[in-house]
């Protein structure tokens, strides 16, 4: 049930301070999408666009378009909760609810949306937790708490818990920045299974990963500090990596900058 | 790329059916003019009860509304925000109400004459008399109680920053919390049965400044405290480093860097025991004369001065004024100390390189 | 101590263990002054210690003096007569009194407060929130005998419709029936005590609302949370434990809260059925207006009545403490 965005025109602030413009891009279903780009250019801004979140800081403010299938994100009369709830997103350090149970976490949000049968719970929490490789290392323990878990085993909880309400597309915002080596090949094994199922956009830092996960990778740049940042150019991943048409990607790929 | 007129066909699972922007506005507005009307047919003298009547209407509409219209989910989530909003206004009410009677109420006598007068051969219901004498006196209490509980207080702050480790500084953290929760009348009970009724001194403008000064330690060592662990610690290795002996460089570095918070806090602490009214009953009993020496006799103070025209007026007009008028100079001290307490504080915050 | 060598600066530097071995000039100086003022930091907090024993110590000998004489029981009798020979009182009204109002006004304040607290950190407009916070540090540091002369003035007259009301709806339960008069009941009491501990309760609660670390709300939100589930699934959560003890704060308040019962509440030294109905009394106001007649004799029974209340607010404030203390030690942890 992956669905495709098209990005038009895209521009994003916080409050006077313009941090991305005019940004179109188009991502394809049930594939891996990977932003690169120096600290500050806006990728992880974008990211929060594409499921309205990046309203919820104060003072930020989109214009533009973001269709999903052909639905416009900020039409009017289109209620963010059910845009996030179809853009699900997973966060740069692991978020569970402290105070819930791994069980919890993961059945939140099938509550929020009035699934509350026992079997139906049980079965999709434990589907999610499959889905996520985490099934194996905590079936015993569904009632501890999750912030008990080792950090990527947090994230991964995190991955299947956005993963339980069958979302259309699934952001990660460099998920595996706060991971040791192990847990990130965990993860990265995982988005690659994942991609099956749902259209994947993932921020991140490490040209290595992007190279690894991604079908296609998108650079950012912004001009000078202070400047909004902009797509520099997106393409399928291994031309970016191998012959990229800007200067600058290349530039930046090979280390020069950023 | 798709047309506007596609999106608007295909209106698909990210369109929830929602209300306009004005509802909210429309529903308070409906359920006030509802209220208005009930309180008139029924009869209803309380305003109160109008706004009361209005608060649930608008409550109950929006919900019922907005569960037909949006779902459960949204409907609750509208109720949750117009009850977060009815706390808010239920809250403000009585205290902007409190703000309104006492100003407008002590305005009416309230002027030079009234500042510069005891009540001397003022009976209780009569008109005229001042409050120089229970000015006067608050003031000199307020003062002893801050010379004993300042010094004592920013040492102890002191030691529980630069010096405590160990179970000692955490005895003496702990108490000072529970010391912060001590009704002002059991201190005042406490200096009667040992000041009062075992050493056998007389009521006095002392006795009351030291309960005042009970009540205001524990929170001079919590906020001088507070405004210590903002000292950055490379200030302090930095002074050391120097040779400076430490107690030079809590002296001569840790406490300038940090005096405009401990004194904004020191200034909160007396506004905060000007207004107690409990232990000065007890103990400095209260006369309508002036009285100068804090140490002999009874003393005037201001918070009693108010308890006393409200409680011996017998209902007359004259005192009530009195008590206002008091009550609205009272007000306007603490209110000045807490405004120039922060004043000062916003002026001469430590700078903690944020 | 070598006072001679207090200046000195070339001291020869003689390894010595100790904290003050890193100051090379002016030892014996140094230590001197690090000694005094060591003692004298300590000395204050040690004052600190021995002023809340001897309160405890106080009060309790005065209170032994009275209790002893009482003929009735300090905890049963009805009555409040210590000039009369012999000698009968009890605290049963005033600890009725006491815990009454105080519940009556933390029911009434902790929901309000809460919901300030929210609105002030998830709800207000941002321009808005900060004034209002402002307004309601201001309000906290109102005197206690000011409300208590609003409320007598203006709020026991404003509370007759509601009460009337209450009567001909609820006076059926006996708890809310109303003989008419004035409103200077322990119903009364407990609604300005609850405007009175309302900034309090509000203040820490709304600390503790803002610490709630962004990442929870952001992940109930990403859920597809609206606002009010974010509150239920990140904040209330998280807060639980600060709320709670906001509210202990409050109660310690509200329980040993002398000037505004005395001005609004109208003493009877019984138990009434309703809350609406004047009469009652609480620890501290019984204090208060006992006070001004009393005998020696008879301030040593409200002293010993003053020890109750100080032991009932010891263990609030205790409580309230510990579970913040916790709190601090698990986020500390997590940190």
């Amino acid at each position: 049930m992956a669905k495709r965005i098209d990005v038009s025109g895209l521009t994003a602030y916080y409050g006077s301070h313009k941090a991305i413009e005019d940004i179109s891009m188009t991502v394809e279903p049930r594939s891996v999408t990977a932003f690169i780009g120096p600290s500050g250019c806006g990728k992880s801004t974008f990211l929060r666009t594409l499921n309205r979140m990046h309203e919820v800081t104060p003072g930020g403010r989109v214009e533009g378009k973001v269709l999903l299938d052909d639905e416009d994100l900020y039409g009017t009369g289109v209620d963010p909760v059910s845009v996030r709830r179809e853009v699900g997103m997973v966060f740069q350090r692991p978020n569970p609810f402290p105070t819930m149970s791994i069980f919890d976490n993961v059945a939140a949000g099938l509550r929020l949306n009035g699934t509350h049968r026992k079997s139906e719970l049980n079965d999709i929490v434990e589907r999610s937790l499959k889905g996520a490789n985490l099934w194996n290392e905590v079936k015993d323990r569904l009632n501890k708490p999750g912030s008990g878990l080792s950090g990527g085993q947090q994230q991964r909880l995190c991955i299947a818990r956005a993963i339980a309400v069958e979302p259309k597309v699934l952001l990660m915002d460099e998920p595996c920045s706060a991971l040791d080596p192990i847990s990130t090949l965990a993860i990265e094994d995982l988005i690659g299974e994942l991609k099956e199922r749902f259209t994947i956009v993932i921020v991140t830092h490490n040209m290595q990963q992007a190279a690894r996960v991604s079908d296609r990778t998108a650079f950012f740049n912004l001009s000078a500090v202070g400047q909004p940042g902009r797509l520099i150019e997106i393409d399928d991943t291994e031309r970016i990596f191998s012959n990229p048409s800007v200067q600058a990607t290349e530039d930046y790929i090979s280390g020069r900058f950023g | 790329m798709t047309t506007p007129a596609v999106t608007d066909k295909s209106a698909g699972s990210l369109h929830g059916a929602r209300l306009p922007k004005w509802f909210p506005v429309a529903a308070v507005a409906g359920s006030l003019v509802v209220a208005v009307a009930i309180g008139l047919g029924a009869g209803l003298q309380s305003r109160v009860q109008w706004g009361l009547i209005a608060a649930v209407l608008a409550v109950l509409s929006t919900y019922v509304v907005a569960a037909r219209v949006e779902g459960r989910r949204q409907a609750r989530d509208r109720i949750a925000t117009s009850l977060v909003w009815v706390c808010f206004l239920v809250a403000v009410i009585p205290l902007a109400s409190l703000i309104w009677a006492t100003v407008k109420r002590g305005v009416k006598v309230l002027d030079g004459y009234f500042l510069s007068h005891s009540m001397a051969g003022v009976a209780d219901t009569q008109p005229g008399g001042g409050i120089y004498h229970a000015l006067l006196g608050t003031l000199e209490q307020v003062g002893l109680a801050t010379l004993i509980a300042v010094p004592i207080g920013v040492l102890t702050a002191i030691y529980l920053v630069e010096y405590g480790r160990g179970r000692l500084a955490r005895a003496v953290t702990f108490f000072v919390d529970v010391m912060t929760g001590i009704p002002s009348i059991v201190a005042g009970l406490f200096v009667l049965s040992f000041w009062i009724l075992i050493l056998q001194m007389g009521y006095s403008g002392f006795a009351g400044s030291l309960a005042l000064s009970i009540l205001m330690m524990p929170v001079v060592v919590r906020s001088t405290e507070e405004m210590l662990k903002l000292v950055p610690n490379e200030l302090r290795e930095a002074s050391l480093a120097l040779g400076v002996p430490k107690w030079r460089t809590i002296l001569k570095v840790v406490l300038p860097t940090s005096i405009g918070g401990i004194v904004t806090g020191v200034m909160l602490a007396i506004a905060r025991i000007t207004g107690e009214t409990a232990p000065v009953l007890l103990l400095v009993w209260g006369t309508n004369f002036i009285n100068t020496n804090p140490f002999q006799d009874p003393q005037g103070s201001l918070p009693l001065y108010i308890y006393q025209q409200y409680a011996n007026s017998s209902g007359s007009g004259a005192a009530y004024d009195r008590a206002w008028a008091a009550a609205l100079t009272l007000i306007a001290f603490v209110m000045i100390l807490n405004l120039v307490a922060r004043g000062i504080a916003r002026w001469k915050a430590p700078k903690t390189g944020r | 101590m070598d006072i001679s060598t207090q200046h000195t600066d070339a001291a020869p530097p003689t390894p010595r263990p100790g904290p003050d071995a890193r100051t090379r000039t002016s030892r014996g100086a140094s230590r001197t002054g690090d000694r005094i003022f060591l003692g004298l930091s300590r000395g204050s907090g040690i004052l600190l210690l021995v002023i809340m024993a001897a309160i405890a110590v106080f009060l309790a000998y005065r209170a032994s003096l009275a209790i002893s004489k009482d003929h009735g029981s300090f905890l049963t009798t009805f009555e409040w007569n210590t000039n009369i020979l012999p000698p009968q009182f009890g605290i049963a009204v005033l600890a009725f009194g006491t815990v009454v109002s105080s519940v009556i006004a933390m029911a009434l304040a902790v929901p309000v407060a809460v919901g300030i607290a929210l609105f002030l950190t998830h709800y207000a407009p941002r321009r808005l929130s900060g004034p209002i916070a402002y307004v309601i540090d201001l309000l906290a540091a109102v005197p206690s005998i000011v409300y208590g002369l609003w409320g007598a003035l203006v709020l026991v007259p404003h509370l007759s419709g509601l009460y009337g009301w209450l009567d001909h709806y609820f006076g059926w339960t006996g708890v809310l029936s109303w003989q008419g008069g004035a409103a200077r009941s322990l119903l009364t009491v407990g609604i300005l005590l609850a405007i009175m501990i309302l900034p309090i309760i509000t203040n820490v609660s709304r600390e503790v609302f803002r610490q709630v670390p962004r990442m929870h709300e952001e992940a109930a939100l990403a859920l597809g949370a609206t606002r009010w589930e974010v509150v239920r699934m990140s904040v209330l959560p998280f807060g639980r434990s600060g709320v709670i003890s906001a509210s202990m704060l409050g109660l310690g308040r509200a329980l040993g809260e002398t000037m505004a019962v005395a001005t609004v509440l109208s003493p009877t030294f019984d138990i009434k059925a309703s809350l609406l109905d004047p009469g009652g009394g609480t620890f501290a106001q019984n204090i208060a207006s006992k006070f001004n007649e009393a005998t020696e004799f008879g301030q040593d029974a409200l002293i010993a009545s003053g020890l109750v209340l100080f032991v009932i607010t010891l263990i609030v404030n205790g409580a309230a403490r510990m579970i913040i203390n916790r709190r601090k030690e698990y986020s500390g942890a997590n940190a």
